[in-house]
């Protein structure tokens, strides 16, 4: 039998599966990064999933919730989080150290587009926690940069110890290949290397774009999506090529707890990567 | 379609060899105006002479609290000891169609075991009914049954016209074959006819659920809503009595003492308040109004932009228990620009006087 497929549709699934922290430090005050294995060798070699999709994770006593999942499916057997402090479930989790078990299961969600983007310039958005969800296409891209055109990262946090993977984004600033802006909306240190001011006046850095060649993804606080929508419409992108992911409470996330309902569809079904016209087209989104 | 008529005295002699090694679920007169779905043993208690019970069958497929899993650290298990042989006798045709909803809800995309077992071990024994004046299952097409159960009677007096629906259907009537006639005779038929067209003139309301999915959209900032969310006490008595209301949430239940938990999941509603509150204290619906609008968009509009056809079976269930008249019968009048008299539309006058 060697050499088969054994991935099947699970049989029931709510199922989770017992699953390992294999490190977990904080990367803010209320932000922790967290790497985790599914126990069993061959189910965790066999989670497959993509870019944008997310996992339930549940601790014993807590309860479960839905976190996106960081990490990029180029790089199978680790899954990596980055969670806030937050809520029961999180709270839980950060009592929680390495090595200790947990339960898992996903994935979950549609994905972002990664054939139609193929071949395109990649402009990527991300404000505080929002670099959760992007960080698994940015490391997706990078890890493909061949199949993708320009590849630019705008990461905006308020204050320099409130950027989530300072470390990796700077190392990552590095690459040539990658055309990365870092700001902070102000430098409480003084010793900022990068940017200091709002993400969104990184636009005017991002040389001349060819809009119906360009893919826009964005994942950020309410407030940031207002004002970046703003300066990616400025730049003509079309609506249906504006990527966002969304979050929402779920209880299940295989569209029947019914929480996550929006309109006529279920954001853990049909999201929750949307695109800009689907945010404003249906009611709700944002 | 398989068809064959059962004597009304021969009733109870049929259900006592089918009932044999299941619980048995039938309407139970509670008081003079309340039934309720119940396990009994005794079939004379059976009331079959009810318009609508107080909570839907749903409650026999996914009880309002049950345990998921039996969880440690290493492993959770599936618990499904909800699930045994049933039996439910004496549902009526809105109810089986909720059924029929459930069972495309439960398995879309991915199946829901829990549901699933429920549904696999119980049988389905319909029964005509008489509409009231809160009846809507003509106007959602829901009055009369063609899928969903797997035997259905038909009361005409002093015998049943018994409707195979299913494999297992058959099997129940092959028990006891002698107490079946496979010949209908034209006077049964005629009867058949006449009941039914009676039964069509007797319902008194009209709502137009076409005109619903458009009137949803156009008048998704109406007042209206603002009035009924000014109303509306947020109880969930709606939607824990609505037949398709299937929301949900789950909860882990540690065992003291031991390192163990139990996974269980029990009825939520959509218009309780921190229905959609996520981690942080953002809720995505924090007004009433916004969270009836999720309830009445799901029932009037959504289901049926995926499954062609209203997620109301008509059943009347909401018209009778809102204390506050917000209903779909109401909620649909007024989209429809009829005035109804209601608690709510009363309320909004004082108001502005």
């Amino acid at each position: 039998m060697n050499g088969e497929n054994k991935i099947k549709a699970p049989a029931n699934p709510f199922q989770p599966e017992p699953a390992r922290i294999v490190r977990t430090y904080p990367l803010t005050d209320d932000v922790n990064f967290f790497q985790i294995r599914i126990a069993d060798m061959e189910k965790a070699l066999s989670f497959q999933y993509q870019t944008g999709q997310f996992a339930m994770i549940s601790v014993l006593g807590a309860g479960e919730a839905p976190f996106s999942i960081s990490s990029t499916p180029s790089r199978p057997g680790l899954l990596e989080f980055c969670i806030r402090k937050a809520g029961t479930v999180t709270n839980a989790l950060f009592q929680m150290k390495e090595n200790d078990l947990i339960g898992l299961r996903g994935p979950y969600g549609n994905t972002f587009p990664i054939e139609k983007m193929q071949g395109k310039d990649i402009v990527i958005v991300m404000g505080g926690l929002g670099a959760a969800p992007l960080r698994s296409v940015l490391l997706y891209l990078l890890d493909n940069r061949d199949q993708f055109g320009r590849v630019l990262l705008l990461h905006g946090a308020k204050r320099p110890a409130e950027m989530l993977l300072r470390e990796e984004f700077f190392s990552l600033k590095e690459r040539e290949d990658l055309e990365c802006y870092l700001t902070v909306d102000e430098d409480d240190t003084g010793e900022w290397p990068a940017d200091v001011g709002l993400v969104t006046q990184l636009f005017k850095k991002l040389g001349n774009i060819n809009p119906e060649n360009t893919f826009s993804l964005v994942c950020g606080p309410p407030i940031m999506y207002k004002f970046v929508l703003k300066e990616i419409l400025k730049l003509n992108i079309p609506k249906d090529q504006i990527l966002m992911t969304l979050e929402r409470r779920m209880k299940c996330g295989v569209g029947k707890c019914g929480h996550c309902a929006i309109d006529y569809i279920y954001t853990c079904l049909d999201g929750p990567v949307f695109t800009y016209w689907d945010v404003i087209h249906m009611r709700e989104l944002i | 379609m398989k068809i064959v008529k059962l004597k009304k005295t021969n009733l109870f002699l049929f259900l006592e060899i089918i009932s044999k090694e299941a619980d048995f679920w039938a309407p139970v007169k509670k008081s003079p105006d309340k039934h309720i779905f119940e396990v009994i043993e005794d079939f004379s208690k059976i009331n079959l002479d009810y318009t609508r019970t107080i909570l839907p069958p749903k409650k026999i497929m996914l009880p309002s609290d049950f345990n998921m899993f039996q969880a440690s650290n290493t492993k959770y298990t599936p618990d499904f000891s909800h699930v045994s042989k049933k039996i439910i006798f004496g549902i009526h045709p809105c109810d089986i169609h909720a059924l029929v909803i459930m069972d495309k809800f439960y398995s879309h995309e991915y199946n829901d075991p829990y549901y699933q077992k429920a549904r696999d071990n119980t049988l389905i024994l319909g029964h005509s009914c008489w509409p009231d004046e809160y009846c809507m299952c003509k106007s959602t097409h829901t009055h009369v049954v063609k899928e969903g159960y797997d035997l259905f009677f038909t009361d005409l007096e002093d015998t049943y016209v018994v409707w195979i629906g299913s494999s297992r259907g058959d099997d129940l009537i092959r028990l006891k074959p002698e107490l079946f006639d496979e010949d209908l005779t034209d006077k049964d038929i005629q009867n058949f006819s006449q009941r039914r067209e009676e039964r069509d003139k007797a319902f008194t309301n009209d709502i137009n659920f076409e005109a619903m999915p458009d009137l949803m959209e156009l008048k998704y900032q109406n007042l209206l809503w603002d009035k009924l969310g000014e109303a509306c006490l947020a109880c969930g008595s709606c939607t824990n009595v609505c037949p398709t209301c299937n929301c949900y949430n789950v909860e882990d239940k540690p065992i003291l003492g031991k390192n163990c938990s139990n996974i269980s999941r029990c009825w939520d509603s959509c218009t309780l308040e921190n229905y959609s509150g996520v981690a942080g204290g953002e809720n995505f619906r924090e007004k009433r109004s916004d969270r009836l609008k999720l309830f009445y968009t799901h029932k009037l509009q959504s289901y049926i932009s995926k499954y062609g056809k209203p997620a109301c079976v008509g059943c009347g269930r909401c018209v009778v228990t809102c204390p506050v008249d917000i209903n779909v019968y109401t909620v649909s009048k007024s989209l429809d620009n009829e005035e109804v008299d209601t608690f709510w539309n009363r309320l909004s006058k004082e108001v502005t006087k």
